[in-house]
């Protein structure tokens, strides 16, 4: 009922024959033919969660290929400063998170030590006091925020004549003061700070290996207490000096001369961007030992996804050749050739990369032989599948058509039978892929491919191995690495999914 | 059935022998390393040595290690780990730690696995079918590592419910004991979340295809009820592919995960494999190679057999 009053009345005469007198059967198509790609392509193209996985495999790819050449560190970077840094982005420092801070709690002490290097140097570690208490037994603690940059401070450098004499002409140019006067306190027993590069106050205690408690004067300032002397030159300084210098002709000590050059005591973020010409910031923080995880991660993966790639289109070609055989002769050749793939497939990947490490990794490198690895075993897959589609195909009547007019076992493999099973043949190599991404982490986070022989390659494995005993204080140099290769493994999951339903309709969402 | 379960089992040796020869005559192309002097055992270890023919042919050797191991039991003993004790006892020291945790794992992921996978088939199509699956794909495809991690991150440190390491015997008292199980529940966890997935994954696929079958409109068409209907009819046909699977897992325990031992600190047959290759200990490096391919055949068979077993139209199809 509710169709019928759907349709307008239509007037009878209103209505044309089409093609009266027309004959249509010889006729070109009027629309374009679809392919098999094509036809692939539309159906993946609708698989909305394949196109997210394929957009985000290709915004990952271009971050491994692009990011090392940006970026200004690179793996063999190594600051032995900053070691274990947060992550900070400089644009969205400012706002408050992504900062490189890190919420602490500190002894008076801690605190105390903390406070006096913003307070030298303008830089602020204590970006912040949340809250104070004081526990049982009346030592006071502090809630706060510190800036992980700027808790290095200082370091003593050791300069030759020349570096001594551009940092200090570097000085004059900017403005910038990098050289602080040295130290008066004895630094021998102090854990904390570089050498004690960070105690420029007077400490109540010298002698005793304590956290180093200053001594405030009436105001709750630190005093302080640098190298002096009436010598306003004193080891061929003539830059900027700091505030307070020069009272009543006492000079501060800038530089002592040693035998190889000048001890200077330099702020550490000032003379990284002096070195660098960059202000240090690291997106993702540095490691245990002081890389970027950022870079790293770009380059781990570009490794991780190289050797994936060249392994499934290595494996591709060898299994479809392999395969193709199989499949095409059948009889004898297939038997013999089915035992041999089924005895490789049987072997434990473990077991053939480790054997090709202990083997080929002092000649050949840890790499190739991992890459040799993965291609012993793992073509196999890939040349079932092609053997199946070959029983499949070969039998049917157009194989038996093309024969009969003449065309060669070569031609047959590769004109007739082979582009029909290929849908299915490029879904199994793209599915390899995750697979082997997991396989070269784990080798390299359990250290049985050993990276660490060259220094301009890392892997994610390598990366998560390094940031092990670290993960209760410093999670974040696992988070990077495990959030990636997390997110890679997903997509290419779901972008193997998408290629599967597209070749081959019918088996959509059998086990997704 | 009885001649094809004859003739996989044969297979199983003949591929075992090969993969066998081949890894002998790989790791006796390595150079040796020489008898550690530390301890007490070396002129054990070097009568051992010469036991074994250590400077004569590799064929010779290998005759000696096959005819040790047949006639003695005799798999070597330790040279550069656990020097001077018998591989096979250390290795037998050390699968109950494997198997035990991964036991666990299994045992809580057959139910939760089959029950979610169940309830997506029923539901399939709707969002909790949706829901489900999306899990799973994620589960599926995240490296158990993460998920270790991320356990021993929240569940371990942060919470403090749980030791960061599983807890060695002298502390716990006994494998079976209260605190050896709490300890171990992080690494059941991060096993187990792959597997559940796996498990939800593949019975979703085989009941939702079950459930489409003109047996199951004619069992409902008779007056089953769907509850009796899916119990009695659509699980045990899918059942026919789920079972295999979990028997192959069964067998897969032996072997455990490398990696979960490692991070956990489980001193299992994957953590001895890992330090035999680390310290270049070749006699337990090569019955271990032997042990994880036997596991890995073993498992493959079970699963095959275990179908003709299961379904009687496979095996009839067989006896063609």
């Amino acid at each position: 009922m509710m169709n019928e009053n759907k349709i307008p009345s239509v007037d009878a005469k209103k209505f044309v024959f089409v093609q009266k007198d027309r004959h249509i059967q010889d006729e070109k198509l009027q629309t374009k033919p679809v392919g098999y790609l094509g036809d692939a392509w539309q159906r993946f193209r609708t698989n909305r969660s394949a196109v997210v996985a394929f957009t985000l495999i290709m915004i990952l790819l271009l971050f491994a290929l692009i990011v090392p050449f940006v970026s200004n560190y690179s793996v063999s970077f190594r600051d032995g400063l900053y070691k274990m840094v947060l992550p900070k982005n400089n644009t969205i420092a400012p706002l408050g998170f992504w900062d490189g801070c890190a919420r602490q709690q500190q002894s008076e002490a801690g605190y105390l030590y903390l406070n006096a290097i913003g307070h030298e140097t303008g830089d602020e570690v204590i970006v912040k006091v949340y809250d104070s208490f004081v526990d049982s037994t009346g030592a006071k603690f502090y809630n706060v925020k510190v800036d992980t940059y700027n808790l290095v401070g200082f370091f003593y450098a050791n300069l030759s004549e020349g570096e001594y004499q551009a940092l200090m002409d570097y000085q004059d140019e900017t403005g910038i003061q990098v050289i602080y006067p040295l130290s008066a306190t004895h630094t021998g027993h102090y854990v904390r700070g570089n050498d004690g590069a960070n105690f420029w106050y007077k400490l109540a205690d010298e002698s005793q290996g304590t956290a180093g408690a200053p001594v405030l004067d009436e105001n709750g300032d630190y005093i302080a207490n640098y190298l002096s002397s009436d010598d306003e030159h004193r080891g061929g300084y003539r830059s900027l000096r700091i505030e307070g210098d020069g009272q009543d002709g006492v000079w501060y000590t800038y530089a002592q001369k040693n035998q190889t050059g000048y001890k200077v005591r330099v702020e550490y973020s000032k003379y990284f961007y002096y070195l660098n010409g960059f202000v240090p910031s690291f997106l993702f923080g540095t490691n245990v030992y002081g890389q970027d995880i950022f870079t790293c991660l770009a380059i781990g993966a570009r490794f991780s996804l190289l050797l994936a790639i060249a392994v499934a289109t290595i494996n591709f070609i060898l299994g479809v050749i392999y395969g193709s055989i199989e499949g095409y002769y059948g009889g004898v050749t297939d038997l013999i050739m089915e035992r041999i793939s089924d005895i490789l497939y049987d072997v434990p990947f473990m077991v053939v990369a480790t054997l090709f490490q202990l083997h080929l990794a002092s000649k050949v490198g840890p790499v190739i032989s991992l890459l040799f690895a993965f291609i012993l075993t793992g073509w196999v897959g890939t040349a079932a599948r092609v053997r199946t589609q070959f029983y499949r195909f070969k039998g049917h009547e157009y194989v038996l058509a093309a024969r009969t007019l003449g065309a060669s076992d070569r031609r047959l493999i590769f004109k007739h039978i082979f582009p029909n099973s290929l849908g299915t043949i490029i879904t199994g190599a793209v599915m390899t892929i995750p697979g082997v991404i997991f396989s070269e982490s784990m080798l390299s986070y359990l250290n049985i491919i050993n990276l660490d022989a060259s220094p301009t390659l890392t892997s994610i494995g390598t990366m998560l191995a390094g940031g092990r005993s670290y993960l209760s204080t410093y999670p974040h140099i696992i988070f990077f690495p495990a959030i990636f290769i997390s997110i890679l493994e997903i997509s290419f999951n779901l972008f193997g999914n998408g290629l599967r339903d597209a070749f081959n309709p019918s088996l959509r969402g059998a086990d997704n | 059935m009885t001649k094809y379960v004859i003739k996989r089992i044969l297979l199983m040796f003949l591929t075992l022998f090969v993969i066998t020869v081949m890894c002998f005559v790989l790791i006796k192309l390595l150079p040796l390393p020489a008898v550690r002097e530390m301890g007490r055992d070396v002129n054990l270890v070097l009568a051992k040595r010469e036991k074994m023919g250590y400077n004569r042919p590799i064929m010779v050797q290998f005759f000696l290690y096959i005819k040790n191991i047949l006639t003695e039991w005799d798999w070597g003993v330790g040279e550069q780990m656990y020097e001077g004790l018998g591989i096979w006892d250390v290795m037998m020291q050390k699968l109950p730690y494997t198997v035990v945790v991964n036991f666990y794992s299994i045992i809580v992921s057959i139910p939760l696995g089959l029950g979610l996978g169940v309830y997506a088939a029923l539901k399939k199509n709707k969002w909790q079918d949706a829901l489900i699956s999306t899990l799973v794909m994620v589960f599926i495809s995240v490296p158990s590592y993460v998920y270790a991690f991320l356990v021993q991150y929240i569940f371990c440190f942060k919470l403090g419910w749980f030791p960061l390491q599983l807890a060695s015997e002298s502390q716990a008292g006994s494998l079976f004991t209260w605190k050896m199980f709490t300890s171990m529940v992080p690494a059941i966890m991060s096993l187990s979340f792959g597997v559940i997935a796996g498990f939800t994954r593949y019975t979703r696929a085989e009941l939702s295809e079950v459930l489409t079958g003109d047996y199951m409109l004619l069992a409902r068409t008779k007056g089953l009820t769907k509850a009796q209907a899916i119990s009695r009819h659509a699980m045990r046909n899918a059942m026919v592919v789920i079972l295999p699977m979990i028997f192959g897992e069964f067998i897969g325990i032996m072997g455990g995960s490398l990696i979960i031992e490692n991070i956990f600190g489980i001193p299992g047959i994957g953590n001895l494999y890992i330090s035999s290759i680390n310290v270049r200990d070749y006699n337990f490096f090569m019955a271990l190679n032997i042990f994880y391919t036997l596991i890995g055949l073993v498992s493959g068979i079970v699963v095959d057999i275990s179908y003709g077993f299961i379904d009687p139209r496979i095996r009839m199809g067989s006896k063609k």
